[in-house]
């Protein structure tokens, strides 16, 4: 990669745009491939794929259950993935590659949930909605991520945060039995969590990566510690109420949308709202542009008068406040007790959505819903027997985050000063 | 590393804004002969000490706060708090004492043990009294191995998050060649075992060390990822024919050859031939990275790509090479936990030895000189942890936010200084390795 002229610098780049080209039409062909011949293997030529789409219970609008014919199915999605591939080997898809890869995508996720279903029923209503619920904590991941990083603020503790978040909002809506009381605890615990990365990475100038980790570390550290010495003896304090599920009138009758967004806990409806919330600020308010400024060009935003390093203390304590709450999902909303790193790398998940979804809050809603249907998929899987390892589909979050920070499918880009102190004068 | 070069040292509040005046210069033209020498034998003692300085205070504060975390968390404390506070101090520090005596006679044994144990002349009583000692080695071996493996990352310019999975991926290939391969002679057999450790965290090590070069994604990121992907593919092996062992439905592995373990340095104590390994790792590694061309083109890199560009070395090449070392002495972390402790794989065999290895390579400043004492310093907490955990009842977490605070003090010299109110000389400065995910 040595770079000796301006002249020799245009060349790689194009092409690398070919070869990006030309692997991710392999790529198709190759799923194409998976579809049509082994896929198809296996399966009886009568058998048919049904898919139920009512909720447990007497829904509103009952939708009869959604029937194909497996085979078929499967030949039709291979011969159109197969398209796809030879034409972005030909000639590419332009500036629609990204239409084309949610496609292929889709498609070839519903191949497999046919292949699944082959022969038998299966409630895909069931697996949209454990989809959401286990999207919902990665989502709250990412917000935070995304907040911390467009003010130009690596914050890799997220999943420290949400740590500590679960366990004091499981201790303080046990010892003072009231849930609320617990998830304000939760998001401010989170927020002082922040307010260290931020004096850390801001004030002491500590390389950031370290001090989240160092906040990871005491997060594991601190909560497996009081959870030994303190909940242990004392059971009563880790028996929080749990948020119940609230079904929003009309809207939840909704088929298909209302199930799946519509009849959740409050942390739903929190993710959802924060989601929209950020994307507007962000990007239709002057707080926004002040922040993204901030993480674009530091020292244009100085000049014109913002206020840096303010303006960076203010995100990375909101990205706290809202991975504390996150936090809380895990013994709130979730399960109704503490354990010592429940989070399981739910925070880096939530990173890899962040990056996935290119540092936008849609975009990386988007790829906590793809990252929780992986995850929905990987439980099916293992109760229905599917001879996929499930480990492959854990993997695929991180696999996936690979990839596009790697470019080798489309690329994305971090805010410019992301990561870097920034120093007046 | 353009960030790095010109940030001057953090201002230490009320220390460092007024800049220190050299003091041996002014006094040499005028104070009687007597001064100078006595102020710069002191001023050479007191450079020499900087070094240290806040390493030692960095772990002084990190157990003071340990401390206060216990007192806090002590149930007689809490409960005594309303009626009796002297009480409850005197019951919170009670428990601090014995936790902490517990801690260190865990890690470094007692004096009267050891003196009893010679006064008897048994052997038994002698190999029981050295005990702690041979953990506390044992328990740094792994350390020494991932501190290296990061600091090798940081002078080459990357930061080498991923140690963890690295260390499970050489784990990997050594269980796989100590289980099967037979009938090999012992010294062979280790060394193949060593040498395929090696590999496999250099393998781990690759794939970002190529991408960086390839496509300049940030290793950070990719390595935080491919840790993740190690836990969950190790999960997989261990579940597959090939590794699981027979009659187990657990995630366990075969258990190695005899002619694969690394045998003990004394009979009767636990640690093994695995430390020799990692302190001779060490000498090699410093002379890679300090006497040898390869070395200094690590190093470059690290300081100054364009530089090192300009002077002709291959970037690209040189992140690659460098991240693959740095993977295959992480690597051989896990291998010598497997031949040398385990015996076998499972998920247990890292209780977090690559994120350890960030703070080693901190503390020490990335000289490898520096990695074997602080090693040494984690492994007695790892290896008191227990005694104390089963002694006193204080969970071994404790150690790990020990070390995290210690990890904190030692990236943030500033904030140590600021607590102890010391002067800084504009020398010193905080180092920052990353680049940041932008651009």
């Amino acid at each position: 990669m040595t770079t000796a002229g301006a002249g020799t610098v245009i060349a790689p780049v194009a092409r690398a745009a070919t070869r990006r080209q030309v692997i991710i039409g392999i790529v198709y062909l190759v799923l194409a491939a998976i579809v049509g011949l082994v896929l198809t293997s296996g399966i009886a030529g009568s058998a048919s794929s049904s898919f139920g789409l009512n909720p447990p219970g007497k829904p509103a609008v009952v939708l009869p259950s959604l029937v194909v014919p497996s085979i078929a199915t499967l030949y039709l999605i291979s011969g159109l993935l197969a398209f796809l591939g030879a034409v972005q080997l030909s000639r590419g898809f332009g500036s629609r590659w990204a239409i084309v890869l949610a496609v292929v995508v889709i498609t070839f996720i519903f191949a497999v949930l046919v292949w699944v279903a082959a022969g038998k029923s299966m409630s895909l209503i069931g697996i949209l909605q454990t989809t959401v619920q286990r999207a919902v904590p990665i989502v709250f991941g990412a917000m935070s991520g995304v907040l911390c990083e467009r003010a130009g603020v690596v914050n890799i503790a997220i999943e420290g945060m949400l740590l500590t978040g679960a366990f004091v909002g499981a201790v303080v809506g046990s010892a003072f039995d009231n849930i609320w009381l617990g998830l304000g605890a939760a998001g401010v615990v989170g927020g002082l969590l922040a307010l260290l990365l931020a004096i850390l990475a801001i004030r002491y100038v500590v390389d950031q990566i370290i001090a989240g980790t160092v906040i990871n570390i005491f997060a594991v550290g601190i909560t497996s510690f009081l959870y030994t010495r303190v909940l242990s003896p004392q059971q009563s304090l880790n028996q929080p109420d749990r948020f119940p599920l609230m079904a929003i009138p009309v809207l939840s009758d909704i088929p298909i949308i209302g199930p799946m967004f519509f009849n959740g806990s409050l942390f739903l409806y929190l993710a959802i709202i924060l989601v929209g919330l950020i994307h507007y600020a962000l990007f239709y308010t002057r707080w926004g542009l002040r922040v993204r400024a901030v993480g674009e060009h530091p020292r244009a935003a100085d000049t014109v008068g913002i206020d840096v390093l303010r303006t960076r203390y203010r995100n990375v304590i909101l990205g706290g406040i809202v991975a504390g709450i996150g936090g809380a999902y895990f013994t709130l909303g979730s399960t109704g007790s503490f354990e010592p790193e429940m989070t399981a790398g739910r925070g880096f998940i939530g990173l890899a959505a962040m990056i996935f979804g290119a540092w936008t809050p849609i975009g990386a809603f988007l790829a906590s819903l793809v990252f929780g249907f992986a995850d929905t998929l990987q439980a099916r899987f293992s109760i229905l027997n599917v001879q996929i390892p499930s480990e492959f589909l854990l993997m695929l979050p991180y696999v996936i985050t690979i990839i596009v920070v790697a470019g080798l499918v489309g690329r994305v880009r971090a805010p410019a000063a992301d990561g870097r102190p920034y120093k007046k004068g | 590393m353009s960030e790095a070069g010109p940030l001057p040292g953090p201002a230490a509040p009320g220390g460092a804004s007024t800049p220190v005046p050299d003091p041996s210069a002014p006094t040499a033209a005028t104070a009687p002969p007597a001064a100078p020498e006595g102020r710069s034998a002191s001023n050479a003692l007191v450079a020499a000490g900087r070094g240290l300085l806040v390493p030692v205070l960095s772990v002084v504060t990190a157990f003071l706060l340990g401390a206060i975390v216990i007192i806090l968390s002590d149930q007689k404390f809490v409960a005594q708090l309303g009626s009796d506070p002297l009480a409850a101090l005197r019951a919170g520090l009670d428990s601090v004492s014995r936790a902490y005596s517990a801690l260190f006679t865990g890690a470094i044994g007692s004096p009267t043990g050891y003196l009893d144990a010679f006064a008897s002349g048994d052997t038994n009583r002698i190999l029981t009294a050295f005990r702690p000692i041979s953990e506390t080695l044992l328990a740094a071996t792994p350390l020494i191995f991932t501190g290296l493996a990061v600091a090798l990352g940081f002078q080459s310019g990357l930061f080498n998050i991923g140690a963890e999975g690295q260390l499970y991926a050489g784990a990997v290939l050594a269980t796989l060649v100590g289980f099967s391969l037979t009938g090999l002679p012992g010294i062979v057999h280790l060394a193949l075992a060593i040498g395929a450790g090696f590999l496999g965290g250099a393998l781990w090590g690759f794939i970002p060390g190529i991408l960086k070069a390839r496509t300049g994604a940030h290793e950070v990121i990719v390595t935080i990822m491919l840790n993740y992907i190690a836990y969950r593919l190790v999960d997989f092996l261990l579940k597959t024919p090939l590794f699981q062992r027979p009659g187990r439905s657990d995630s366990i592995s075969k258990v190695i050859q005899p002619s694969a373990e690394l045998p003990s340095i004394v009979e009767g104590l636990r640690v093994d031939w695995g430390f020799i390994l990692a302190l001779g790792v060490a000498v090699a590694v410093s002379w890679l990275l300090f006497r040898s061309t390869k070395g200094f083109e690590f190093r470059a890199v690290g300081l100054n790509p364009s530089a090192a560009r300009y002077a002709g070395i291959s970037i690209g090449a040189a992140t690659v090479v460098a991240m693959m070392i740095s993977g295959g002495l992480a690597g051989l972390a896990g291998t010598v936990v497997i031949l040398g402790v385990t015996q076998s794989l499972t998920f247990g065999i890292s209780p977090g030895y690559g994120f350890d290895g960030i703070a080693l390579a901190l503390m020490a400043s990335s000289k490898p000189k520096g990695i074997i004492l602080a090693a040494l310093l984690f492994g007695a907490l790892r290896a008191g942890a227990t005694p104390m955990q089963s002694a006193t009842g204080i969970p071994t977490d404790l150690v790990v936010v020990i070390q995290a605070l210690v990890i904190m003090f030692v990236a943030a010299p500033a904030l140590v200084r600021g607590i102890y109110r010391i002067r800084v000389s504009r020398t010193t400065g905080t180092e920052i390795f990353s680049k940041g995910w932008g651009s």
